[in-house]
């Protein structure tokens, strides 16, 4: 077959230029990003790329993801199948066939097999696009795009059938006899083409050619289409935030400098290279809770709609000039729109189920940050939020003053460095809620149960921020955590109890960057550890609960990665582990209140917190036992919403305090 | 066109507490604020400002501290700040006040003419509501208080007409400029600094004028000038309140007796 050489040749060489060309096009964009160090921990980068890239992790923790398993790996054997492929179009003398025998026919078995394994997969890729296509395999944009998948799916089923038409028709004509029992496809379709008799060296030139121009057509279309993430989701993996969990960066607040992205060369490399990473999956469209309430904000839209600006915008910035289609504020596809960047409650769904390691939520946060800061444009409810943070450090503007009225008449210590152990930083919502109030006091309770040394910074306490950080208010959060942190060091304060995740995730992680390494722990966690150690002695007053249901709070679980604390604790205090929701821990379903969310009105669409309260129900509990303030609040509201009041709502804390007396 | 925003540095009251024993506000760590009605009186000076391009000056009589109050008001927009600070402005009643902040809205028009001089309807710790008048009167200007909103605002005629917030009723009125309102929150929504607008606030510079630069008499000024002080401050006793109805029991007879009690309270219209 060295008569196709002189054709090939230049096709194949067109194919590579067009494809580095392409490539080099939309990589060169990437560049227009802001610098950010995604170069360290080479060691720990390598293991995450192998976890998620090479491993598959993420992609296969839905069923059908082990099609995509199948798919990648056929795509990495066969990938020197196709090499040599190329090569010896050009070359002929080069050949797998030169290796030893043995290795070869190793090979050759190994093609064989994959192959078929890649056409079953692909077969099954395509039966679910037609005719079991899931819900979120769509978006506003991407139908459009459908044809694209066909396409590819298409190509990549011709290229398997081609290389077993080939080889089939080659072993009919009875070459390389030593390698036909490690064929054992391309035998069967060797006995499908023998009919053709002297006409099979035609059937084998026909399917070489099949192959060749499909292939030089996938390498021609691949940098150009979704499916250029074959090439970018490898490294993306590789440069996926080591940053557990992912918060965000601080702003320098000096003249000059710009505030949040509102321009799409604002984002850093690593944010656009993610918008070419993206392959449409639609997973965290699946799991955020703002779409699936019928919100506007569809995180893969977020990322789709970067990329698409960053490529309609590309000859603006290159030459300097403001870019022709605005980032945020206007419709299309290439742009975000207010509504849908104010819906995120910065649960980190999505980022948890990407496969590939997109960091959604953050670019959210950046564009928030430039609607709060640069513009001075937000919801109008979040100008009392704003003010009350700045004035009163609190979100609803009580006086400072109020800050101790939580424990009543209870005997409350103020902490002092060497003579009490932990600090209680009580927060907003314990110190002032009226609900919140009580868990407060119940937490009190089991730690002098337990005999913790314990106190509390009383009216001096400020608000932690967690609020504005995640609203883009970067500038009062910034105020607020240099004042805490001062705070913290001039009390000596070194380790922290919290009985509010927000606080925890914004102690323990955020104020690192303000060189504040606190040992912060949520009160789930400690009391854990008190039961454990056999310093509360539990009677059977919880048991009173009935069937207790447990939400995982997304800044307890998922941000923070603290499941099975709260369950051992429940389980301990009523003596049943708790039932289980359908999306639990790492999957579980936000309450609604994160990322600010907790002081807007929900204007769009369904409550997120009606959602989960039906979820909640199908388990028929009795009491619904949450972890954080916010949650408490939306589940006693969704409850009452959906005529279910009976159904109690305790915090952690509460069950525990309940389990600390006998059963009446 | 000049446009006069008045605003005060005031103690946040909801912080603030009374000395027991010397019967003195305690005024110690109390966080400082711009009064809340000064906030909508500065947003309606740049809403004029945003639609007819007019200047806007905001003056504040106080301490040198109260510099974070015009602060405050440069990162909102404000193009001028004037910080009328002096000893002998101290312990000033809103007469004494209002002669100050009148001889700084003079001197202000002798170099551009203020078309209108706006100040909240009062400050959240005298609770008076007279400075605006009396600036209004010492001025000379037509004075249009408790304005909720702005109905019209005729450049070429030189009238302003306001829609005035009364106890159940509102009043539209009229009048030519120059004009001084004082206004109430249902005005507007006061807008939120930005951060390039705070960071340039830093930098502005807040005019300091002090008795040398207004040349008043001492004697009608500060303490000296001031024909009320304040003798004693406490807080009222309170009546003990009582539990009225059964929440508990009978949830719609408690619910029927508080809209009673609000009714008789003209705390709701029917």
């Amino acid at each position: 077959m060295t008569s196709h050489t002189t054709l090939f040749a230049p096709l194949l060489i067109a194919s590579v230029a067009f494809f580095c060309f392409s490539l080099y096009r939309r990589l060169a964009l990437v560049r227009l990003g802001q610098p950010e160090d995604r170069f360290d921990h080479p060691g720990r980068r390598l293991q995450e790329m192998l976890r998620y890239a090479f491993a598959q992790l993420r992609v296969v923790q839905r069923p059908f993801g082990l099609n995509h398993f199948v798919i990648f790996w056929s795509f990495m054997i066969l990938a020197l199948a196709n090499a040599e492929f190329l090569v010896n179009g050009v070359i002929p003398q080069a050949s797998l066939a030169a290796l030893p025998e043995g290795v070869h026919h190793l090979l050759l078995l190994a093609f064989d097999f994959v192959s078929i394994f890649a056409l079953v997969a692909v077969c099954f890729s395509l039966a679910r696009r037609l005719f079991f296509k899931p819900d979120y395999l769509d978006s506003r944009y991407v139908k459009a795009r459908s044809l694209e998948g066909f396409l590819i799916l298409l190509f990549i089923a011709l290229l398997m059938v081609a290389y077993f038409g080939m080889h089939g028709a080659l072993l009919a004509m009875g070459e390389d006899p030593g390698a036909a029992p490690f064929m054992p496809v391309s035998r069967f379709t060797a006995s499908l083409l023998a009919p053709f008799g002297n006409q099979l060296p035609g059937v084998a030139e026909l399917f070489w050619w099949i192959h060749a121009l499909v292939l030089c057509a996938f390498i021609c279309l691949l940098p150009r289409s979704k499916h250029m993430h074959i090439i970018t989701a490898i490294p993306n993996c590789y440069f996926g935030s080591l940053e557990q969990p992912n918060t965000q960066p601080r702003e320098r607040f000096e003249k000059g400098e710009t505030f949040g992205v509102g321009q799409v060369d604002g984002f850093t490399w690593k944010d656009l290279f993610d918008g070419f990473s993206c392959t449409e999956c639609g997973r965290c469209q699946d799991a955020c809770p703002a779409n699936n309430t019928g919100k506007p904000l569809n995180p893969r839209q977020i990322v789709h709609a970067i990329k698409m600006n960053l490529m309609e915008n590309a000859d603006d910035l290159a030459a300097g000039k403001k870019p022709h289609l605005p980032l945020i504020g206007a419709e299309g596809e290439g742009t975000n729109t207010e509504d849908a960047i104010w819906s995120c409650t910065t649960c980190g769904a999505c980022m948890e189920v990407c496969p590939v390691l997109i960091e959604q939520m953050p670019k959210i946060v950046k564009m928030r940050r430039h609607l709060v800061e640069t513009e001075a444009r937000f919801p109008e409810e979040l100008l009392n939020l704003f003010e009350n943070m700045e004035q009163r450090s609190n979100p609803w503007g009580i006086a400072p003053s109020e800050r101790t009225k939580w424990h009543g008449p209870m005997d409350v210590q103020r902490f002092e460095a060497g003579q009490t152990e932990y600090l209680l930083y009580v927060g907003c919502a314990g110190s002032f809620d009226s609900r919140t109030k009580h868990v407060t006091v119940a937490l009190a309770t089991v730690l002098n149960a337990a005999g913790i040394s314990w106190g509390i910074l009383g009216k001096d306490e400020k608000c932690c921020g967690d609020s504005l950080r995640r609203l883009g208010n970067e500038y009062l959060f910034d105020k607020m955590a240099k004042e805490n942190a001062a705070l913290f060091t001039e009390r000596g304060v070194k380790k922290v109890i919290v009985l509010c995740p927000h606080c925890l995730n914004t102690l323990k992680n955020d104020y690192r960057q303000y060189g504040l390494d606190l040992e912060v722990v949520h009160h789930s966690e400690l009391i854990e550890s008190l039961l454990e150690a056999g310093r509360i002695k539990l009677h059977d007053g919880a048991k009173e609960l009935g069937k207790v249901a447990y939400h995982d709070p997304c800044y307890l679980g998922r941000h923070n990665k603290v499941y099975d604390a709260p369950r051992a604790v429940v389980a301990a205090a009523t003596g049943k582990a708790p039932a289980e929701m359908e999306r639990n821990r790492d999957n579980s379903f936000c309450c609604g209140a994160g990322g600010g969310r907790m002081w807007m009105e929900e204007h769009q669409g369904d409550r997120v917190n009606h959602h989960r309260v039906d979820e909640t129900l199908k388990q028929s509990p009795d009491t619904v036992c949450v972890a954080c303030p916010y949650c408490m609040t939306m589940f006693e509201d969704g409850l009452k919403d959906r005529g279910k009041p009976e159904v109690r709502v305790r915090d952690i804390a509460e069950i525990v305090a309940e389990g600390l007396r006998p059963k009446a | 066109m000049l446009v006069v925003a008045c605003i005060k540095q005031v103690p946040d009251t909801t912080q603030v507490q009374i000395d027991p024993v010397t019967n003195t506000l305690v005024r110690e760590g109390i966080p400082f604020i711009v009064n809340p009605y000064d906030t909508h009186a500065v947003e309606a000076a740049l809403r004029l400002k945003d639609e007819f391009g007019f200047r806007v000056a905001a003056i504040s009589m106080g301490p040198p501290n109260a510099e974070a109050t015009l602060r405050r008001a440069l990162a909102w927009g404000v193009d001028q700040a004037i910080l009328l600070s002096d000893r002998a402005f101290g312990g000033a009643d809103t007469l004494a006040t209002s002669r100050v902040l009148a001889a700084a809205i003079e001197r202000l028009s002798a170099e551009e003419e203020v078309g209108v001089v706006i100040c909240g309807k009062q400050t959240i710790d005298g609770d008076t509501a007279q400075v605006g008048p009396g600036i209004a009167t010492r001025l000379d200007l037509e004075q249009l208080t408790l304005v909720d909103r702005v109905e019209a605002f005729d450049q070429k005629g030189r009238t302003i007409r306001v829609r005035r917030k009364l106890e159940g009723r509102h009043e539209i009125v009229e009048a030519p400029l120059p004009v001084l309102l004082t206004v109430v929150r249902e005005l507007n929504r006061p807008r939120y600094p930005s951060v390039p607008m705070r960071l340039a606030s830093q930098e502005a510079e807040v005019q300091v004028w002090d008795n040398k630069v207004l040349k008043l008499n001492v004697e009608e000024i500060g303490l000296k000038g001031s024909p009320t002080w304040v003798s004693r401050i406490f807080s009222p006793e309170r009546d003990k309140g009582e539990i009225v109805g059964d929440g508990v029991n009978d949830p719609e007879g408690a619910a029927d007796l508080l809209i009673q009690k609000m009714l008789e309270k003209d705390l709701l219209t029917v």
